[in-house]
């Protein structure tokens, strides 16, 4: 009975390992590594990435949500080190471009056919 | 119909050309433009000698420069004679910070190169340097009285980074 109740407890404990570390990552994945070439705090091995491992790994330890770690180093780094930016003002073109040009596309089709239909 | 089809090429392809040119030309690697004008964080340091030194103190003086340095790193080495210049410019005193270094090292280069700063501190394992948004050294950081952060130099300083810090005291 004994052994049981010790096993139970390891693999909650493993359980909750694994969740922390997962959560870490996840949050690590959405960091760009500043001193890299296209790489993530989470890929990268660099200096600079073990510190924000680490700093990171202190904030989820804190009780810190995913969203204050972001805005945290958001604060320290700018959004550049965000590798899912939030919508600004001067970034709405970026974000709206897209649609513009599909919408543009799908007008520009609708037109040809149209015209295409008309001839026949 | 035609005319109109060549029209929206035209128009296409000098949206295209222009977001090209704009972006070709422009700088692509992290810049400090966000920090300025944000205030740093209370951060506390330990001090070389026994102590602790509380960010917060910085409002006792008009303007300090926050440096980031270590014994090991080449640049640093190349920048320290222009810190030790500007720790002799009034209104400005020079917060040194230690960076994952040996304490007899740096000791050592400061007894070699010469002692600028006001105040030393460290930081060994270079979680303390999140809070000031470094992310390689030398950099260092002009703040002002209300702790707001005015410049903040990535690389080892010159002698135009020199000029231009004390340009900005004596304004």
């Amino acid at each position: 009975m004994k052994k049981i109740f010790l096993l139970v407890i390891l693999i909650f404990i493993n359980l909750k390992v694994i969740s922390q570390e997962n959560f870490d990552n996840k949050i690590l994945k959405n960091l760009r590594c500043l001193v890299c070439q296209g790489q993530t705090i989470s890929d990268s091995n660099s200096d600079f990435a073990q510190i924000i491992k680490s700093v990171v790994n202190d904030k989820v330890k804190e009780g810190l949500t995913e969203k204050e770690i972001y805005d945290f180093m958001a604060q320290k780094y700018g959004d550049w080190i965000l590798l899912n930016p939030p919508i600004k003002k001067n970034s709405y073109l970026l974000w709206v471009l897209p649609y513009l040009l599909f919408l543009f596309g799908g007008i520009v089709i609708y037109l040809i056919t149209k015209k295409r239909l008309a001839g026949k | 119909m035609k005319k109109q089809y060549l029209i929206i090429t035209y128009i296409i392809l000098i949206f295209i050309f222009s977001v090209f040119y704009l972006s070709l030309d422009k700088k692509t690697i992290y810049n400090t433009e966000d920090l300025i004008g944000k205030k740093i964080n209370e951060v506390e340091l330990n001090l070389f000698d026994k102590g602790t030194f509380n960010t917060k103190e910085i409002s006792n003086y008009n303007y300090t420069l926050i440096n980031f340095w270590a014994s090991w790193c080449g640049p640093c080495r190349k920048e320290h004679k222009y810190l030790v210049k500007l720790s002799k410019v009034k209104n400005l005193k020079i917060i040194g910070v230690n960076f994952k270094d040996e304490d007899s090292k740096a000791r050592k280069f400061l007894l070699e190169m010469g002692n600028p700063f006001f105040i030393l501190a460290k930081d060994k394992q270079g979680k303390k340097t999140v809070d000031f948004g470094v992310y390689g050294i030398p950099e260092t950081i002009l703040v002002n009285k209300n702790l707001i952060i005015l410049k903040k130099y990535i690389g080892p300083l010159n002698i135009k980074d020199v000029n231009e810090i004390k340009k900005i005291i004596n304004q």
